[in-house]
């Protein structure tokens, strides 16, 4: 509300400017930012931290354990499975082929897609730190 | 075959890596430069050196050898080994980067707050450099000796002068450029003749190398083609075995983490282990079809014991003549590149070791480096002369073990565990270092053949990283009070990305 120019009515007492007590005076120095809490290791900055530190692990030990079910499953079948040797496929069996060509493009796509994730954690992390 | 080809090939490979060594000292001029290359290598050209780096001689010449004498079960290795790029790249890639730290003894350091973990992991770094290093001189002389009727000491020889010679004029940057290039260098060589052969066996026909009728040393196709060692004792922990080594090892290789810290940031550090991955599954493709062709064309080298040498017989024996030639000097050349690049990065890694916690006492910097370097050759290169005969990869593969029951419980629980003490870090790396380097002995001095004592001390990793591991957890646990008080900080600064405006101190 602002008093500028207004005439006072005559018989009311004086208006009185109600202010918040926080525009006293300027605030010391900006506020907080999550990145200083961070600095600081504020339990706040600790919080953030955790989700991230939380988020990628979560990514990497999923990672890992796509590797684990898929390639590191491959002794156990060929184990079960001996016709996978006996059966050809381009000349070769078909567990050597899997094995000699087969495991290396499923590695890049588990890298790739572990790249992308891992990016979007970091980039969500940021954003959240800076849009503060 | 005319060995005035291999020596060309030699010589022209040698040149070109002195040349590109000598243009890359151009940008070297600071210590940071000797070291990490200042960590401004983008990743494209980073994830060539590493892969050209790391497609050691036992990549080029050795799967092949192996997959002619044993067959399928070799095939793990290669798999192995770019798996564990995969592991490396989700659990340390970015944190290692973001850590800040020149070699493996920082990063133990700064975040255990402990000198004598940073000299036990100093120490660990050399025994297995050296362990890596050895075989490499080994292999060069007996790769050389083939093609170019050196004398056996003279390959070995040789491959640890250039490799001196450059690291003493350029350090990490100019192995950079060298690297990379020798990465395309042992592509193409492998590729190229790769190319011939293939069209020379449709044309004979095409029969298969697994076929049950091709029978070579005794083993039917069917019996070779098998991914599972069935004749052996314990085909399936052997394997898994093998799997645990080469999947962990990887990242507690000197040379491979020394590389991680050119990356300018941590999101570099993941882009050039995704492209690392894609060249080394470029590569690992080729080698196997070598050791296939070989059981149909030379099934002697099996019973002779020469299965190493396939990779550099096949031309002669598939093309012939002049042709043949020319393709067995493109292959010579390709394997020297990949001993010299091996030798080149673990040098370096070793090297920088050795400057900081041994020689930087006495010299300062530069100088430092380079008489550090020299005393990194010299050792392996001596232990080589002297050794007893052992196969390259079977070498190698122990210092895998090695690495993943030291480096690889140390980085995995440092980064991603905040409670690990450096009393925890201590045990677990004496335990594990201990156990593999019992295996690595007994393997070298004793040799056992049958039974699960000989199968546990084969393939150590299965039981030793868990060892590791475990003893690093349960100490730490005991000494929690010890936890490092800065410990919070240095997660901050591995896992926040460097977009976060943070001090880093």
């Amino acid at each position: 509300m602002s008093d500028r120019g207004e005439p006072r009515p005559v018989g009311r007492p004086a208006r009185v400017r109600v202010t918040s007590p926080h525009t006293e005076r300027p605030r010391r120095g900006p506020r907080p930012t999550v990145a200083s809490e961070i600095d600081a290791q504020s339990e706040l900055g600790e919080i953030y931290l955790a989700a991230l530190l939380r988020a990628q692990l979560r990514l990497a030990v999923s990672t890992v354990s796509v590797l684990g079910l898929t390639i590191g499953a491959l002794p156990v079948l060929f184990w079960l499975v001996p016709g996978l040797t006996s059966h050809h496929v381009l000349g070769m069996p078909v567990s050597w082929v899997v094995l000699a060509f087969g495991c290396y493009p499923v590695l890049v796509l588990l890298a790739w897609r572990y790249v992308r994730s891992a990016e979007r954690n970091e980039r969500e992390f940021t954003q959240v730190v800076e849009r503060w | 075959m005319n060995i005035a080809y291999g020596i060309g090939a030699v010589a022209v490979v040698t040149v070109a890596t002195l040349v590109i060594g000598t243009w890359g000292l151009r940008f070297s001029r600071t210590t940071s430069d000797f070291f990490v290359a200042s960590r401004s290598v983008r990743p494209g050209l980073n994830a060539w050196a590493i892969s050209g780096e790391y497609l050691s001689g036992a990549s080029f010449l050795g799967v092949a050898g192996l997959v002619l004498a044993y067959g399928g079960e070799m095939l793990w290795y290669p798999v192995g080994w770019t798996a564990g790029y995969l592991v490396l790249l989700a659990l340390v890639a970015a944190p290692l980067r973001r850590s800040g730290a020149y070699t493996l003894p920082d990063f133990a350091e700064a975040r255990l707050d402990s000198r004598v973990v940073r000299t036990l992991s100093s120490v660990l770094v050399v025994a297995i450099g050296w362990l890596y290093l050895m075989p490499q001189f080994r292999g060069a002389g007996v790769a050389l000796r083939s093609a170019t009727g050196m004398a056996p000491w003279a390959g070995g020889a040789v491959v640890a002068g250039v490799v001196l010679a450059n690291v003493l004029a350029g350090g990490m940057r100019s192995i950079t450029f060298v690297q990379a290039f020798q990465y395309w260098l042992k592509l193409t060589a492998l590729l190229v003749p790769l190319m011939f052969l293939l069209v020379v066996w449709l044309h004979d026909g095409g029969t298969s190398p697994a076929a049950s009728s091709t029978v070579v040393g005794g083993a039917s196709g069917f019996d070779w083609a098998n991914p599972l060692d069935v004749a052996g004792d314990h085909p399936l922990y052997t394997t898994y075995s093998l799997m645990v080594a080469t999947f962990l090892g990887t990242m507690g290789l000197p040379h491979v983490v020394v590389r991680y810290y050119t990356n300018p940031d941590g999101r570099a550090a993941r882009q050039t282990t995704l492209v690392v991955l894609a060249l080394l599954g470029l590569f690992y493709v080729l080698p196997p079809v070598y050791g296939a062709l070989g059981r149909l064309y030379a099934p002697d080298l099996v019973s002779r014991g020469a299965t190493d040498s396939v990779v550099l017989e096949l031309p002669q024996r598939m093309v012939g003549g002049v042709g043949g030639d020319v393709l067995t000097a493109l292959l010579t050349g390709g394997a020297f590149a990949a001993f010299l690049a091996t030798s080149s990065g673990l040098t370096v890694a070793v090297a920088g070791v050795i400057s900081q916690d041994v020689v930087s006492r006495r010299f300062e910097g530069v100088t430092s480096f380079r008489i550090s370097a020299a005393v990194a050759v010299a050792v392996p290169l001596a232990m080589a002369l002297v050794a007893r005969d052992v196969s390259v990869a079977t070498v190698v593969g122990l210092a895998f073990a090695m690495a993943a029951a030291t480096f690889c419980p140390l980085l995995v629980l440092g980064i991603w565990w905040r409670g690990l003490t450096a009393a925890g870090a201590f045990a677990g790396l004496v335990l594990g270092g201990g156990l593999t380097g019992f295996a690595v002995v007994d393997r070298l001095v004793v040799g056992r053949d049958s039974g699960w004592f000989a199968a546990l001390v084969a393939q150590p990793a299965a039981w030793a990283v868990p060892a590791s591991v475990l003893t690093m957890v349960i100490v730490s646990r005991l000494t929690r009070h010890r936890v490092p008080a800065h410990v919070g900080r240095f997660m901050v600064r591995l896992h926040t990305p460097e977009a976060v405006q943070l001090d880093r101190s």
